[in-house]
């Protein structure tokens, strides 16, 4: 990536992480909503874009991440703001025994794995009865007014915090990328047998990431759940809301491009306000969409304007060659 | 005692079904190293269309099979020529994205066109007949017909590929796509044929399981984790194997049911889990070579 779009990038970013500060309290949720699921977007990028762990079972962190933080609130009255962090904390280390089962699998049948684990997950906790069973359960009240008593404030609150995570997320990957470990992960992206035989340890690197990426998931499920107060296992453990959307918005973005996630998310959120009213040709559309750029161009939104931008200042030699595209 | 045995023998009977959901995966992942993510809900559109057919013709949905396999056959050989075809390569990702991508599309149309209800094929009296083994041990006409109709499709299948000359360029293309067509065969046709036979066994699946149980334009998932469990479960690339997975899962599944009807799910779930930690190459590995 090179240094301009990088600050263009850093720029836009900056833009959308100040915006609700000026309006009022549907513009913060907006920019709430939108912080979490470019944080999402973006860890599922790494995992599966970089790492080559396609996982279509994220969707079991997110919802963990939100019981977990919620049966710690109402069983051992824990602030919430302490809860958050456990809940994801807790998350990672689930995905250490989790991983090592769904690892048995082997590359498309991991992915289904993942789905099952999911699966296992939101059946689970819909026979919990002491967190409400398949109707699921609210955040006492108490716990939520002893953040503060206002809800301007609550939420400002927690849009800071989705913004913080939607950022951390994104420098997260831009420093793991240019790290020796990024190197590897970058390696396996471009060329796994070649990685491997070149001395990267795949298999480790990939669980590495699994794990990490199941606790930031996890905390964000924690976050996006403690703002609706509520929590069910049907909406906890989604496919359609915490999978099928962060994969559209990442394949439309561009998979395995860092300003994949945010391109994605912009036209994501475009489309959304479009035509949400038209109900299931809404996802329709967007699945549609997703299929077209998969297969007419895989690289998504950001590889398209990459192509273009290179073709106004190509030059010849080292400039265009894949060292330079490798990030 | 004999309630027990009871539940494991109708545990034993739905392995039917979950063979008949994996054969189609098992064949386009056999020939193609694809993993078909909406396989479930085409299963789910070969049901609602032979509701469809119902609804307007007043006909048995079992005479709608002779329209539905033929039908699917097609959607499964156009939609490998023109889609799948152009995702096939080294990295596993395209395919499972785009499959994922369909799933969402046929879920939402299915949506769209019928509604979210439930739904099930009218086969009247067919469904509840069964007879007496024991006293307290019935096994039911129904699923032991898709039992053996299971068995009989896998073993049609085993026949075709090893015993015809198009069963042998199948399985060439298997072992490798690009020296396939240095013998004049072309690789995208022979896809093509896979995916169609995997999409007629779908199809028949789909009219099978829609006479014997619900289905919603959501089932399709279900559907995919099962079929992909029995695969699994019974060892990949393994189709008899799959019918044993299949019946390992009902059982779980049924033995889960009667203890709580919430664990029937989970039961099968967990099984699967379990026997992935204890023998990740299944039950019943195919042999080296």
């Amino acid at each position: 990536m090179s240094r301009n779009f990088a600050l263009a990038y850093a720029a836009i970013l900056l833009a959308c992480a100040a915006l609700p500060l000026l309006g009022d309290n549907s513009t913060r949720q907006l920019g709430l909503e939108f912080a979490a699921t470019l944080t999402l977007a973006t860890l599922w990028n790494l995992l599966a874009g970089y790492a080559g762990v396609v996982s279509i079972g994220q969707q079991a962190y997110v919802g963990l991440g939100g019981y977990l933080m919620f049966a710690l609130v109402v069983f051992t009255d824990m602030p919430v703001l302490l809860a958050l962090p456990l809940a994801g904390l807790a998350c990672g280390l689930i995905a250490i025994p989790a991983g090592r089962l769904v690892f048995r699998l082997r590359g498309p049948h991991f992915a289904i794995g993942t789905w099952v684990l999911a699966e296992v997950f939101r059946l689970f906790f819909a026979q919990i009865s002491a967190l409400g069973g398949g109707s699921g359960m609210s955040l006492p009240i108490m716990s939520i007014l002893a953040i503060s008593h206002s809800r301007p404030d609550r939420l400002l609150l927690f849009y800071a915090f989705a913004a913080t995570l939607a950022l951390g997320a994104n420098l997260l990957v831009f420093l793991l990328l240019r790290s020796r470990f990024g190197l590897g992960l970058t390696a396996i992206r471009d060329a796994e047998p070649a990685a491997a035989s070149l001395g990267v340890d795949v298999m480790w690197l990939k669980r590495i990431v699994y794990i990490g990426v199941a606790a930031f998931t996890g905390l964000t499920g924690a976050l996006i759940f403690l703002q609706n107060v509520r929590i069910s296992p049907d909406a906890g453990f989604s496919v359609n809301d915490w999978t099928a959307n962060i994969i559209f918005i990442v394949v439309i973005g561009g998979i395995g491009r860092i300003e994949g996630p945010l391109i994605g998310c912009l036209v994501f959120f475009g489309f959304r306000a479009a035509f949400a009213d038209f109900g299931p040709w809404y996802l329709i559309g967007l699945g549609a969409l997703a299929i077209l750029i998969m297969l007419l161009q895989p690289k998504g939104i950001a590889g398209l304007l990459h192509r273009l931008l290179a073709r106004r200042t190509a030059r010849p030699g080292f400039a265009n060659s894949k060292i330079n595209r490798a990030l | 005692m004999i309630s027990w045995l009871d539940i494991i023998v109708q545990g034993f009977l739905v392995g039917g079904f979950y063979a008949l959901f994996a054969t189609g995966l098992s064949l386009m992942f056999g020939v193609m190293r694809l993993v078909n993510l909406a396989h479930g809900d085409f299963i789910v559109l070969a049901a609602f269309a032979a509701l469809a057919l119902v609804q307007q013709f007043n006909i048995s949905p079992l005479l709608c099979l002779i329209l539905i396999i033929p039908l699917m056959a097609a959607l499964g050989y156009l939609l490998q020529r023109l889609i799948l075809n152009r995702t096939l390569g080294k990295d596993v990702l395209p395919p499972l994205l785009v499959t994922f991508g369909l799933s969402i599309v046929i879920q939402n149309f299915l949506l769209l066109t019928f509604s979210a209800d439930s739904q099930k094929l009218p086969l009247g009296t067919l469904t509840t007949a069964s007879i007496s083994l024991l006293p307290g041990l019935n096994i039911g006409l129904y699923p032991l017909a898709v039992l053996i109709i299971a068995a009989a499709v896998i073993g049609a299948l085993q026949i075709f590929l090893y015993q015809t000359k198009l069963g042998a360029a199948i399985r060439a293309t298997s072992d490798d796509a690009t020296t396939i067509r240095l013998m004049g065969i072309d690789n995208r046709h022979i896809f093509g044929i896979a995916t169609a036979l995997a999409f007629a066994v779908a199809g028949l699946a789909g009219v099978l399981m829609g006479g014997y149980t619900n289905f919603s334009p959501a089932s399709g998932p279900q559907n995919l984790l099962f079929g992909f469990e029995a695969i699994i479960i019974g060892g990949l690339g393994n189709l008899w194997g799959t019918l044993l997975g299949g019946m390992v899962l009902g059982v779980a599944q049924a033995i889960g049911a009667e203890i709580n009807p919430g664990y029937q799910v989970l039961a099968g779930h967990i099984a699967f889990l379990a026997i992935l930690l204890a023998a990740p190459r299944g039950l019943f590995p195919r042999m080296a070579g």
